[in-house]
Formats: C-alpha cells, structure tokens, sequence
C-alpha cells in the first residue's frame, strides 16, 4: 500500500477520529485527560492551548500596546520585541520551558506560545494607535475631549483594523506553533505526527501533516472574515483602512 | 540525597563538547541556513521576474506563496517526510520553500516600487528590456531586495530547529538531546548559539547591503551637516 494509500486509510477510519475508547482517557489521579488514539479530542485539545496562549498574550499585549501608542512611546521597545522573537527558535523556548520547573506538557507549551503571540498584537496595536492623524486628535482636543475620551473614542476605534490584523496573524502563528508540543510530551494534533514518524507509519504521518495544514488554512480564512467584520461600518469603504487587510 | 546539580549555563559542559558535539551541530545549522537561502535566492529571482514581467502569472504566483506559508513547518515536513525520507533533504526542501516565498514576495515588491520616471528615462535612453532589468529595475529594488533576504536567513536560522522532526535539526538536535536527558546546559547554550547565529548573519547581511548599495548610506552626522550647510549656501 502506498504512504497516499495509507494516509486515506488512517483519515477515512472512524476509530482514528472517535478513539478506541472515547475522546477521553481516565487519568491515575482519578481525573481524566484528553485521548491521544483520537483526531477529535486532540483537535479540541489543540484549539484550547491555542485559545489560552492568544488569550494570554492578549491580556498583556493589548492594554499595553494601545496606552504604549497612546502616548507614542516605546516604538523602539516594539520593534526590538518582534525582531528578537524572530531570531528565537520556538523549539529553543519550548525545551527550556520544558526543562524547567514548569515542566513537561502542555504548560510549557501555552507559555512558549503565548510569548511567541505578544510581539504581533503589541506592535499592531501600538501602530494602530500612534498612526492615528494628527489633525484627527487635534479636532478632538478642540472638541474639548479628555485624553482618555480621545484614547477611547477616537483612536482605538480608528486601530482596531490593525488590531483584528494583529490578532489574526496571532492566532494563525499560535495554531501553527501548537504542534511543537508533541516534541515536548503535550498533546494536540502534533502528536498524530510525532507518533507516525516514531513508528515508522508514514501514512499517518501524512494524514497528520493533511490535518494540521487543513486546520491552519482554515483557522487563516475564518479569521480573515471575522476581521472584516469587526471593522466599523465607517472605516470599512475608507482607503486607509486597505493597509491593514 | 541531594538531586544532582543541573545549572543553566556550564563552561565544563562547552569545554567537553566543544569538538564534537557542539561545532558539529553548528557547522549543520550554518550549512543548511546557507545553503537553503541561496538556493531559494536561485529560485526566487527568476521566478519574481517573471510575476512581474506576465503579469497574469503575478496573482497565482503570489497568492499561492501566501498559502504556502500559512501551513506549518511542522507540518510542511510532515507532508514531505513520508516521500523525501527522513532526514537532510526533507529539512532542506522545507526550508528552502519557506524562504521562497519571504524572497519572491520582497523582490515582486521591491520591482514594483521602482519610480516609474527612471523606467521613463531608462527607455528614453534606449535601454533593452534585459539591460533595463540588470542595470535599472533590479539595483533600484536592492533594499527591498536586501530586506527579505535578512528576514528569510533569520527565519532560517530559528526554523532549522525544527528540523528536529525529522532527526536533522542542527542545534535543534542539541535541545532536544538536552531535553531528552534532562540537562539545562546543553538546552541553553544551544539556544544561546542559535540566537547568536541569526544576528551575526543579520548583520552581515546588513553590512553586505551597504557595500552593495553605496547610495543609502547616509554618513556620519558631521558629513550630513557639512552638506546641509552646503547646500543651503
């Protein structure tokens, strides 16, 4: 049977999808944990470690960005933040994570990624902010607004094309860094491949590359129209906002 | 008993390995970083030449690329393993269709932004479609040119580690060893090499940038003052 073969064989059988035994595994402390024999429980496994690294780094990142912009300070800081987790090889925080006292598994896995996931929302949001025209915070000092009215009235709702960007490319970066959890002992849908190449079965290898590509892609173009429609209705026909599409 | 000691960073641990373990992986990583960008460079530049010159060909061309790189390393060498083998030509093939896609999109960019007076003057002039492009559109897109070539080495460099995958990751080896045994030394400085690696070759290419590209460079501040006060003379 070919590796094409096989792979059809490995997606089109219900038990890979389903699990042997169900989505979920009994643990020894009486708890349970996600079943790694099935496509299902790793897929929402690895949409949860995704969900809480970009919330995470959301927490932190946004607030910060959009004062830091506010106030058109730290510019530099941005900069230097993205272009460092840049040269930093995932793997290299994942295994340090991991042989820390954090540990193994998927801890390590959501801090590694949520690190991974600040630079973008920080610098989206803090270019959002700043690139704001002057003289559309001039008429807003003249309509008598405070700084904070000006912060949040005009120019968060004039960033937030260039937020939902940041949190796009986030999100997609963060999907595509999940499966890097498999090398350190975590779940998700890296585990179909890690265990495809430590048996030798390459078919599953490849359905796992199909399904991980798949969810990528698709998780690319839901939010590609989710940031289309968290645009303001006014901004929406306005060419600045084409920059940030 | 006390657990043994496992410190994050050990002159002894480099001093041991240097020979074998640590300079092995790093001549890897160096050679597959190397060697991935400038095949791509081979790769890339007809094929951006070609966007721009049909320009029916540019949208595939592009929105392909953007598709492209959507899709994991991880799995990317998933998807190649079970027909490439395991190891070094999957990992190569990998990394050089990642920085295909950085140098196509740079050099499509950078050709487009040519100022469409020097292309008037360059025809005024009567200058050949193939001249046109080596001695007119191809120096002007140099920076943009220059750009994605430090971004792809860069993400080359941090994507050899993953590598790993498929039992070829260079220094990613050494993590991942490192992990495996439990040993926060070998995980550092691996780590502290990689990082390194990424900025001598970004500078580098920094610097080969301002030797090919005489006219950015801006001077020292006094240099940029004479010539202001020149000027306003």
């Amino acid at each position: 049977m070919s590796v094409v073969e096989e792979a059809w064989a490995y997606l089109t059988t219900a038990d890979n999808w389903t699990g042997a035994n169900g989505i979920t595994t009994p643990t020894f402390d009486g708890g349970w944990s996600w079943a790694n024999d099935s496509i299902i429980a790793l897929g929402i496994e690895h949409m949860l470690m995704s969900f809480a690294a970009v919330s995470i780094a959301g927490l932190i990142a946004l607030p910060l960005g959009v004062f830091l912009g506010h106030v058109r300070k730290g510019g530099t800081g941005t900069v230097i933040a993205s272009n460092v987790s840049r040269a930093m090889p995932t793997l290299a925080l994942l295994t340090l994570f991991a042989a820390s006292s954090i540990g193994f598994g998927n801890n390590a896995v959501i801090i590694a990624a949520a690190i991974f996931a600040f630079p973008p929302i920080l610098t989206n949001a803090f270019t959002g902010m700043s690139d704001v025209d002057a003289d559309v915070r001039d008429a807003a000092k003249g309509l008598g607004m405070t700084r904070f009215q000006m912060a949040t009235k005009v120019e968060l709702p004039l960033a937030v094309p260039l937020i939902a960007a940041g949190f796009r490319i986030t999100t997609v970066q963060t999907v595509a860094t999940v499966p890097l959890a498999a090398l350190v002992a975590g779940g998700g849908l890296g585990v179909i491949i890690n265990e495809g190449i430590a048996t030798q079965r390459y078919g599953q290898v490849l359905a796992g590359g199909i399904i991980v590509a798949a969810v990528s892609l698709v998780t690319d173009a839901a939010l590609g129209r989710l940031q289309k429609r968290v645009i303001p209705a006014q901004l929406r026909h306005d060419g600045r906002v084409k920059a940030a599409a | 008993m006390d657990a043994p000691d496992n410190p994050w960073f050990s002159w002894q641990y480099i001093e041991r390995n240097w020979d074998e373990e640590i300079v092995g992986a790093l001549t890897k990583h160096i050679e597959l970083t190397l060697l991935a960008v400038a095949i791509a460079v081979a790769i890339a530049l007809p094929m951006a030449i070609l966007a721009r010159r049909v320009p029916r060909l540019s949208g595939p061309i592009m929105g392909f690329t953007g598709a492209l790189y959507t899709i994991p390393s991880f799995a990317l060498f998933a998807l190649l393993a079970p027909f490439t083998g395991i190891g070094r030509t999957t990992v190569l093939i990998g990394l050089v269709m990642y920085a295909l896609l950085v140098l196509v999109r740079n050099i499509v960019v950078g050709l487009e932004g040519v100022d469409p007076n020097v292309v008037d003057a360059a025809q005024g002039l009567g200058y050949s479609k193939n001249k046109m492009l080596l001695s007119v559109e191809l120096p002007n897109a140099l920076p943009s040119i220059f750009a994605g070539l430090r971004l792809a080495t860069v993400s080359t460099v941090a994507l050899v580690t993953v590598g790993v995958v498929v039992g070829y990751g260079g220094l990613g080896q050494l993590m991942f060893r490192g992990l495996q045994s439990d040993y926060r030394a070998q995980i550092m400085t691996s780590t502290l090499l990689c990082v390194g690696l990424a900025l001598i070759l970004d500078l580098l290419l920094l610097f080969a940038g301002r030797l090919a590209m005489p006219w950015t460079r801006t001077g020292s501040r006094r240099q940029v003052r004479k010539a202001r006060e020149r000027n306003a003379v």
